[in-house]
């Protein structure tokens, strides 16, 4: 008995984990989805960039600390150049042609990663050791956590405290609020657009960098198509969580994380090829029976998007 | 005095359509300038139009001499001119006391920021006594208060206004008057959009009666009651 409790905690311990990421990665989806309207299908490549990051710099000897900055300046600019070159000149134009534009800059990056790779490396992945010591677990109460976890859970609960403190109190949270609801009387107010979108993309920026390093902690071998799949199944939460607003997005990042890892834990390990049917099966059950979104209020319109 | 805001032979086009045609308008600093007309008249627009939001497509719109063609709205409203926008706008999930807050957004400077806070308060009791209360829970009335408010607060040289007394109870129009009133004294410039024709022309120095995209009319105080002249200006195609 005692053996199986451990194993369910041990299950629930690294779901938590998982939740906490998937949160963060929906956080950051979130927080550029009420300033722009744009569900950016290319956050995924902004991670993988990140985890490259960090496989470059365990091949050339960086240390750990060295290799995280790294990944958090590469990533940030990143984040600032396709805002720039992609966002900004298509900001006008309708949703559709934004969303068609993440899915090219997606499929640009992954491509340039892959071509790299094979090129330079000859093979399809790079492993990413220096921050491997992260998947290392602790004993705590009889339960094996890994640092990942613990690390996960503190980043996300800063992240959040952190963020909410920005949109609740500050000026510029404020006008991120307002310009979330109705952009074109914000700016009417004079509340500047690049200023607003730009932070909002910074801060997102960020988030993809924290998560970069979560994830390369767990899976080390990086790939083209790191992040991709996480980032398809993030993206499917925020919508099953309700993604006008930013807080009930970031639940649904949290939830389908969470039952991922749940399932994950409760199937055998021959039977895991079942985990995403599993997993969908549950978001269409949910879709059906709250179509605003698990975690969307009644039908008061009156609602903070971010 | 010297013009504040000059319009010059301003043109603007939805695709085919022309919106607004020629439109000269003057005003001057402290000044409060109608315009009046029937609904697709061309009289948002024009508002529009000086904010940034639309594009002109031929003529001229000066700050003091200086174009503000091309300009963000968001550059326009710091240059000093706030629009109250049809439907108010207020952000209905945010507090009062924040609606009001954003509107400083718009100011040049933060020096006395606090005290203008104080006498818009002041000049609209119910945006103080009900700071803390989401926005979306007030009457419309209320809602058209905070709107002018939050104007007010990024102390503006022009305050556009677009139809503040569309849907309002007659009281409450009566209320949105009288602050027009004050605002007047206290030396702000107003460009005001109106559907109420009278009142509008009894209440401006100068009122524009606008149809079909065009000015048809200039209006003074003493005109309002002269209501044959403004219907057949009103219907004339």
């Amino acid at each position: 008995m005692t053996v199986i409790g451990a194993v369910d905690a041990q299950n629930l311990v690294d779901a938590l984990g998982l939740g906490a990421i998937y949160g963060l990665m929906a956080v950051g989806i979130g927080l550029v989805f009420g300033v722009l309207r744009l569900v950016n299908f290319a956050y995924g490549q902004l991670i993988m960039a990140g985890a490259f990051t960090l496989a470059y710099a365990s091949r050339a000897g960086w240390s750990t600390w060295q290799a995280i900055l790294a990944c958090f300046g590469v990533v940030i600019a990143l984040s600032l150049v396709m805002e720039v070159t992609v966002f900004r000149p298509l900001r006008t134009r309708s949703p559709a042609v934004m969303l068609v534009a993440t899915f090219a800059v997606s499929f640009l990056l992954q491509s340039i990663a892959l071509l790299v790779v094979l090129k330079v490396q000859g093979q399809v992945g790079i492993p990413a050791s220096t921050v491997a010591q992260l998947a290392q677990a602790v004993t705590i109460g009889g339960v094996d956590v890994r640092k990942v976890t613990i690390v996960a859970l503190v980043v996300a609960i800063v992240a959040l405290s952190g963020l909410a403190l920005l949109l609740g109190k500050t000026t510029v949270g404020l006008q991120m609020r307002a310009a979330a609801t109705d952009f074109t009387t914000a700016r009417l107010l004079g509340v500047s657009a690049n200023r607003v979108i730009t932070l909002a993309v910074l801060l997102a920026g960020v988030i993809a960098a924290a998560v970069a390093v979560l994830l390369t902690a767990s899976q080390s071998y990086v790939t083209s198509d790191f992040a991709l799949h996480d980032m398809i199944i993030v993206l499917v939460g925020v919508v099953v969580g309700g993604i006008d607003r930013l807080w009930t997005a970031t639940l649904g990042g949290f939830a389908i994380g969470f039952t991922r890892g749940v399932i994950n834990g409760a199937l055998p390990t021959d039977k895991s090829v079942y985990l995403p049917s599993a997993l969908f099966a549950l978001v269409i059950l949910v879709l059906i029976l709250r179509p605003a979104g698990l975690f969307a209020g009644g039908r008061s319109s009156v609602v903070d998007r971010v | 005095m010297t013009a504040l805001l000059e319009l010059d032979e301003l043109e603007v086009r939805y695709g085919a359509v022309a919106a607004v045609r020629d439109v000269s308008i003057g005003v001057k600093e402290g000044e409060i300038v109608g315009l009046i007309g029937p609904n697709g008249a061309g009289k948002s627009t024009t508002l529009h139009a000086i904010m940034g939001l639309v594009p002109t497509k031929g003529g001229s719109i000066r700050l003091r001499g200086s174009t503000l063609a091309g300009k963000p709205p968001e550059s326009v409203a710091r240059l000093g001119i706030a629009l109250v926008p049809e439907g108010r706008r207020i952000f209905p999930q945010l507090t009062v006391d924040e609606n009001l807050r954003l509107g400083l957004a718009g100011r040049r400077s933060r020096s006395g920021a606090e005290e203008d806070i104080d006498a818009v308060q002041e000049l609209f009791p119910i945006v103080r006594e009900f700071r803390r209360r989401q926005a979306g829970v007030l009457s419309g009335g209320q809602q058209q208060q905070l709107a002018i408010a939050r104007a007010l607060v990024a102390k503006p040289d022009l305050l556009l206004l677009d139809e503040p007394s569309l849907g309002l109870a007659p009281k409450i129009v009566d209320v949105v008057f009288e602050a027009l009133a004050e605002i007047r004294r206290r030396g702000v410039t107003v460009l005001l959009v109106e559907q109420r024709a009278q009142r509008t022309v009894a209440f401006a120095d100068r009122t524009y009666l606008m149809s079909n995209g065009e000015i048809r009319l200039t209006l003074t105080p003493d005109d309002a009651g002269d209501t044959d002249r403004m219907v057949a200006a009103y219907f004339a195609s």
